[in-house]
């Protein structure tokens, strides 16, 4: 079972939180012309790193909010959690 | 080789069981080979099976990290089918599904294969309907699927809850009759032995340090067991895909993944059929042991941790005694996890890259044993002639650019928003 610190509500079971992916991935800027490329990056490639993952889940269960969790993707391990909003330092 | 056969049982028989030859060898590896084929899986090992068998190249080493069939055909439950709809996936898997049938003596080693059949149950109007249509998508490309009624159902697995207020009623199923199981560790030992006999090198306990690419072609493979001189590689690493294609500064639409199945303690035969949950995520076959193999969803996120947790198992068993009762009462005898690669649209990849003499075969999600085989056949004759044969053109990288998506489920690596 993970236990994942929600920065809103404190720690939180497994349970309560759904997955979203990578949250290193960034949409390709609006209002300019975007390439196959980087469209394919963005939608389909991932790194999916062993080790340390930064990744989006959803207190789905909680108080909904989208958050940050740096995960060891080998271990399980969770080292820190963020709000959405905030940038991964 | 020695040939197995009920005359060199009984020959052996006399000196107890002392002096059978090895199954195969375990040599260290050479300067210099053909083809590097990298994962002593399923997939690797019939690869090079195939490639010495069909295209006569036999200086081929298979490079793996830890022990042959130690990964995801040794932790998968089993199942053999070819019930696909879109064309490239059913003519695929069907061409897959002939070499199931004469591959016990095609290897000289029985893996058992059982084509008992696969039910997969629906539990709406709509749900027959989709069945239907994906039935008759089967029988037009020659694969055998029958509908099922509620009644035929109940014939066939009484087990299943058929009581009237159930969330999920049972309304019929799509069963293909020729479908089934076969013992997933023969089939890399099978495989194996039968390469090793025609010359082929496997190399365990050797794991891939680095890629030796000059002016984007392949020129050799660095390990921990030395430097190898090579053209050709062939990637066969499964849930590891990733981390090799990060040496070789590729991003691929694969995520690894984790996948759990169990097994309850062994009962009395009661289940002679592969048997789905329609509405949900759950499959289920009884072992010749007696033990009633199980498994369902990813966990859902990233993982390369070959163990899973607690809920995703809750989540799944809960399906399966939704759909049979009877399990509830059963023990757990074993659990375990392994890494999947997920592709972004659920149907592998086997093709060329950019890079010249670099082959990739990976993004099996959850149907890597049933494609054995058919992968390592066509996955071979890629190798060997330097470009895909028609039954594995549909399976190519490009296709996440041109949006020639192979979107059998709709789904990709995010399979729980189903």
């Amino acid at each position: 079972m993970l236990y994942i610190k929600c920065p809103h509500c404190g720690w939180r079971s497994q349970n309560e939180f759904s997955y979203g992916g990578d949250a290193t991935v960034k949409r390709p800027k609006l209002g300019k012309e975007v390439t196959d490329q980087e469209w394919d990056d963005f939608v389909y490639n991932r790194k999916s790193l062993r080790g340390k993952h930064w990744e989006l889940w959803q207190h789905l269960s909680g108080c909904r909010q989208w958050i940050k969790v740096e995960r060891d993707t080998a271990t399980h391990e969770i080292f820190k959690t963020l709000k959405a909003s905030e940038e991964i330092s | 080789m020695q040939k197995y056969s009920i005359f060199s049982l009984m020959k052996n028989a006399f000196s107890n069981h002392e002096n059978w030859d090895l199954a195969w060898k375990d040599p260290s590896p050479k300067k210099e080979y053909d083809v590097v084929i990298i994962g002593g899986g399923g997939h690797g090992l019939a690869t090079a099976y195939y490639l010495a068998k069909e295209h006569n190249i036999t200086n081929v080493a298979i490079i793996e990290k830890g022990w042959i069939g130690g990964g995801n055909v040794g932790r998968n439950t089993t199942i053999i089918r070819s019930n696909y709809m879109h064309d490239d996936n059913a003519l695929f898997s069907e061409f897959g599904m002939n070499l199931w049938r004469r591959m016990s003596q095609d290897l000289n080693y029985n893996v058992m294969f059982s084509p008992r059949g696969i039910i997969n149950l629906a539990h709406s109007d709509a749900q027959m309907n989709v069945y239907a249509r994906r039935g008759n998508s089967m029988r037009l490309n020659g694969i055998d699927a029958v509908l099922l009624n509620r009644e035929q159902v109940k014939e066939i697995i009484p087990m299943a809850d058929f009581s009237e207020n159930v969330r999920f009623p049972i309304f019929g199923g799509l069963m293909q009759p020729s479908a089934g199981t076969a013992r997933h560790d023969a089939v890399a030992w099978g495989y194996a032995r039968q390469a090793d006999s025609m010359g082929v090198d496997i190399i365990q306990n050797c794991e891939v340090t680095g890629f030796d690419v000059v002016g984007g072609k392949i020129k050799g493979v660095r390990t921990s067991r030395g430097d190898i001189k090579v053209k050709k590689i062939g990637l066969c690493v499964a849930g590891s895909t990733n981390i090799l294609a990060e040496k070789l500064n590729m991003k691929l639409p694969i995520e690894t993944h984790l996948l759990q199945a169990c097994v309850s303690e062994p009962v009395k035969p009661v289940l002679d059929r592969v048997v789905t949950f329609g509405a949900g995520h759950f499959y289920i076959s009884q072992s010749d042991k007696g033990e009633m193999v199980m498994g369902g969803d990813l966990d859902g996120y990233n993982s390369y941790a070959q163990r899973g947790n607690l809920p995703t198992l809750q989540h799944v068993l809960t399906e399966g005694i939704a759909m049979m009762p009877f399990l509830s009462k059963l023990k757990m005898l074993r659990t375990w996890g392994g890494i999947m690669d997920m592709s972004m649209d659920g149907s592998p990849i086997i093709d060329k890259t950019h890079i010249e003499g670099l082959y990739l075969n990976c993004g099996w999600c959850y149907g890597g044993f049933k494609a054995t085989p058919a992968s390592g056949w066509t996955f071979a004759h890629t190798i060997a002639q330097d470009r895909v044969h028609e039954l594995n053109a549909g399976y190519n990288l490009n296709r996440f650019n041109t949006g020639y998506l192979l979107d059998e489920k709709g789904l990709g690596t995010k399979t729980w928003i189903s």
